[in-house]
């Protein structure tokens, strides 16, 4: 019985000493994965060929910039060495830095980065806009690409450090010569992680493990711009994990790192945490924007349109949307706040608005009492109440209502459609871009004012402004370029393209074991240490 | 039997069929482009229409339910449009998750429910049987993300048994499968424990009112045997028939559980899909519910043998 006794001890011994190596392992190497909850889906792999976010944020992972945008809104060089630009301002030389290498081994050459800018160009707005400007583009040598441009260019720089949708990401050229228009099937970067094709499941999970071969610069990381040091050697997005409590819960008991966007709701619970922490990572945060569509009565009309924008202040669609105060601000400005273009110019309408104001304006303007379809998405929390506060604000102003509840896609397939309103058209549909989309006239879709033909959702037509926005494109001195960006702000402020609804941030949550974080304005997974 | 067997399975071909057309057109005349999703929120009109034309949107309906036709015909449910995936594949994907909850919940239902329903029945009018009673209209009453949450706050925040969420196929191990579905089986076999105890409640208690019950009993058999062994037995088809409804529909998707413990399973494949109004997942996804609905059905019908010899097909 004795021997027994002992017999059973030594191996309760030996098996605990057997697992412990195992556990210690285990625990050792959780602290090497950064496990991440994105703020959506992942399923299209091809950042070039969708401007959503998700698919950017994935390529931001795996691929490299040839220029970034700091956090100052500043461009800077990333994968680009050095650079020339004629005196003529028409041929810009590029030297791409040294240690540059696919993942698969090849080295990344000029090539490359031409046939990465030739589908970026045809797919993404600032790229076409660019490639109007760009006469031919070649690699005289391995490490380095030339531009010609058929007449100077003020954007060259602003565009190849497009830091959001779509980023131009350098490619395999036999990557990049894939059409525009269909996607990729190869996912070879030369960025600081390497994409685990075979651990991929849409809708359960995404995997990344280190570039262990990847030369981060040495400056600090900022914005998309400095070394992108990697301290963890596997990444993984957690994409089944949707529901926002059951984030919040997996946060606090330690099953995952990071929630990308924390629900406003949850906010002072996970403050109120002393294992938990909000990185300050985005200084500039979002913009909400209510669009007109252009091509249907009344909005066809600008003065009903500046009705709207008179009714329209900023601060009940914020505190109604975000509700909380240290996460939202008033913007009077069509461009980002707190970016080189922003200023208050021509936002008088807006910002001295008062009912009395839209209410005169309204019944000058010959409004008929056609009810005003305006589209409300019950199923993106992060814009579902601005519908809400637009539909009341419209009433108070003597507008007549009809407030459309549907899903989000319900009314993005809508919101393309050009119909009259009796066959499924709509009248407003309210959004929220994020800074680096609207910082610039370029970038900033609402002030593509070609009408029908090819504009944004909305369809804006003015001719002076697409004037302006074409000075803008050749202009290379930055104080007129400054000047040029306010005088569009006026103008389409005058017209009524769309109304600016404030700013505010999407909180990120974390554990205090991640530290690292920086001002990225972005989703960007680099420079992070877990402990 | 055979006979049986085979006009069921033909008569399969119709229902699917009918499912096909019916999903197709529905789905068509539903608002909402997948041209435009696919794009992203800065995409213009004319990239949707590119990808629209890219995607065969833009052909006749006949024509793209010609093809769709012609590839399920050949086996192939076709390409996802949003995941760029076999839509087989990603079925496969998400039925391990999908299978082994349905398969726990039942067990721990069923294991569960029938000796609490023939209790409740021999103890008809009792405490043990008002109880019951009063927990299966709780189970039925209480919406599964309260009870979920409940769950994991005592659980797994505070007693820190068992993870928020999450899935571990089994290939990772038994234990980690095992200690990730618990709780969902736990929450999700709570509606069936109430299901199934009310239905075999009500079929013990009727068939203990039969001559036969009388019979055992007067030969002077156990308690335990003539509830088993004659009630339960006599019983049993309602019982499986409600089993069998569980498990489809357990099989077709549950939604809510699987978004509250983040289990990637066809009922999330499922509501992604519409989201992204992905047509061609949609329609595979729904074509393979339909089987999984005849061939459960179908699987019930044939257990009736084996349970009431008397049924003979």
């Amino acid at each position: 019985m004795k021997i027994h006794r002992i017999a059973a001890a030594f191996s309760l011994v030996a098996l605990a000493a057997a697992l412990m190596p195992a556990a210690l392992a285990q625990a050792q190497s959780q602290e090497r994965v950064l496990r991440i909850v994105p703020h959506s889906n992942l399923a299209i792999l091809d950042p070039i060929w969708t401007t959503a976010y998700m698919s950017r944020n994935h390529g931001y992972m795996i691929y490299d910039t040839l220029f970034g945008t700091d956090e100052k809104a500043q461009i800077k060089p990333q994968m680009v060495e050095s650079w020339t630009e004629s005196p003529d301002h028409r041929l810009w030389t590029f030297k791409l830095r040294k240690g540059l290498e696919f993942h698969d081994g090849k080295p990344v050459t000029g090539e490359d980065v031409v046939a990465s800018l030739a589908r970026w160009g045809k797919r993404d707005s600032m790229g076409t806009a660019l490639m109007t400007f760009v006469e031919r583009m070649d690699a005289p040598a391995p490490d380095s690409f030339r531009l010609f441009l058929r007449e100077p260019c003020g954007f060259v720089l602003e565009a190849l450090g497009k830091p959001s949708s779509n980023v131009p990401f350098i490619m395999p050229k036999r990557v990049a010569e894939t059409d525009a228009f269909k996607q990729i099937e190869e996912y070879v970067g030369s960025g600081p992680y390497i994409f685990k094709r075979d651990e991929f499941k849409p809708g359960d999970k995404a995997v990344y493990l280190k570039n262990t071969k990847y030369v981060p610069r040495k400056e600090p990381a900022s914005g998309s711009t400095g070394g992108k040091v990697v301290y963890v050697d596997r990444v993984e997005w957690n994409l089944a994990l949707r529901d926002a409590q059951a984030q919040v819960n997996a946060l606090q008991k330690g099953e995952v790192d990071i929630i990308e966007q924390l629900s406003f709701e949850h906010f002072e619970t996970v403050k109120k945490d002393p294992t938990l922490q909000l990185p300050a990572f985005d200084t500039l945060g979002l913009q909400y924007m209510a669009r007109f569509n252009h091509l249907v009565k009344p909005f066809d009309n600008v003065k009903v349109r500046r009705a709207v924008l008179a009714a329209f202040s900023e601060e009940p669609f914020l505190k109604a949307q975000v509700g909380v105060k240290e996460l939202y601000r008033t913007c009077p400005s069509m461009y980002t706040c707190n970016t080189p273009y922003a200023s208050a110019v021509g936002s008088e309408i807006q910002s001295k608005s008062n009912m009395k104001i839209a209410q005169e304006l309204l019944k000058t303007s010959g409004y008929d009492g056609t009810p005003i379809v305006v589209m409300k998405p019950t199923d993106l929390a992060s814009i579902q109440k601005l519908p809400d506060v637009a539909a009341q604000l419209l009433r108070q102003a003597g507008f007549k209502v009809d407030l459309q509840a549907m899903d989000w896609q319900t009314l993005v397939g809508r919101r393309a459609k050009k119909d009259p309103i009796d066959k499924g058209g709509w009248h407003m549909f309210l959004t929220a871009w994020q800074a680096h989309d609207i910082w610039n006239p370029i970038a900033n879709a609402a002030f593509d004012t070609r009408g029908e033909k090819s504009g944004w959702f909305g369809w804006a037509s003015d001719d002076k402004m697409m004037e302006l926005r074409g000075q803008f494109m050749r202009e290379t001195d930055e104080a007129k370029k400054k000047k040029l960006a306010e005088a569009i702000q006026v103008r389409a402020f005058e017209i009524g393209t769309h109304v600016p609804l404030g700013e505010f941030r999407a909180p990120m949550a974390a554990s205090r074991k991640v530290s690292g974080f920086f001002v990225s304005n972005g989703n960007l997974y680099w420079n992070l240490k877990k402990n | 039997m055979y006979k049986f067997l085979a006009r069921r399975l033909l008569a399969t071909i119709p229902v699917l069929a009918i499912v096909a057309v019916l999903v197709f057109l529905m789905l068509r005349l539903t608002p909402g482009d997948p041209a435009a999703i696919l794009a992203g929120d800065a995409a213009n009109t004319d990239q949707i229409a590119r990808i629209r034309e890219g995607l065969g949107l833009d052909r006749p309906l006949i024509v793209q339910f010609g093809i769709w036709a012609k590839s399920i015909l050949s086996g192939d449910l076709g390409e996802s449009f949003y995941f760029k995936m076999k839509v087989t594949a990603l079925i496969g994907q998400r039925l391990e998750a999908t299978v082994s909850l349905a398969v726990l919940t039942i067990i721990v239902a069923v294991s569960t429910a029938v000796p609490l329903g023939v209790l409740a029945a021999w103890r008809f009018g009792g405490w043990f049987d008002r109880m019951l009673m009063g927990f299966s209209v709780m189970g039925f009453s209480v919406p599964v993300f309260v009870l979920a949450y409940i769950l994991i706050w005592i659980v797994s925040l505070k007693l820190g048994w068992l993870p928020v969420q999450g899935y571990k196929p089994i290939g990772e191990g038994f234990w980690p499968f095992l200690k990730h579905l618990i709780l969902p089986a736990i929450t999700l076999s709570v509606i069936y424990i109430a299901l199934i105890a009310r239905v075999t409640r009500a079929s013990v208690l009727e068939a203990l009112g039969e001559d036969y019950i009388r019979t055992a009993r007067a030969k002077g058999l156990p308690e335990s045997r003539v509830l088993i062994r004659h009630a339960l037995a006599n019983a049993a088809v309602p019982i499986v028939t409600v089993i069998g409804i569980g498990i489809a529909l357990l099989i077709g998707g549950v939604v809510v559980t699987e978004s509250v413990y983040a289990i990637p399973g066809l009922g999330r494949l499922t509501v992604d899909a519409v989201l992204a109004r992905d047509f061609p997942t949609i329609q595979g996804v729904i074509l393979f519910f339909s089987v999984v609905y005849v061939m459960i059905n179908l699987l019930v019908d044939l257990s009736y043998v084996f349970f009431d010899p008397r049924i003979r097909y």
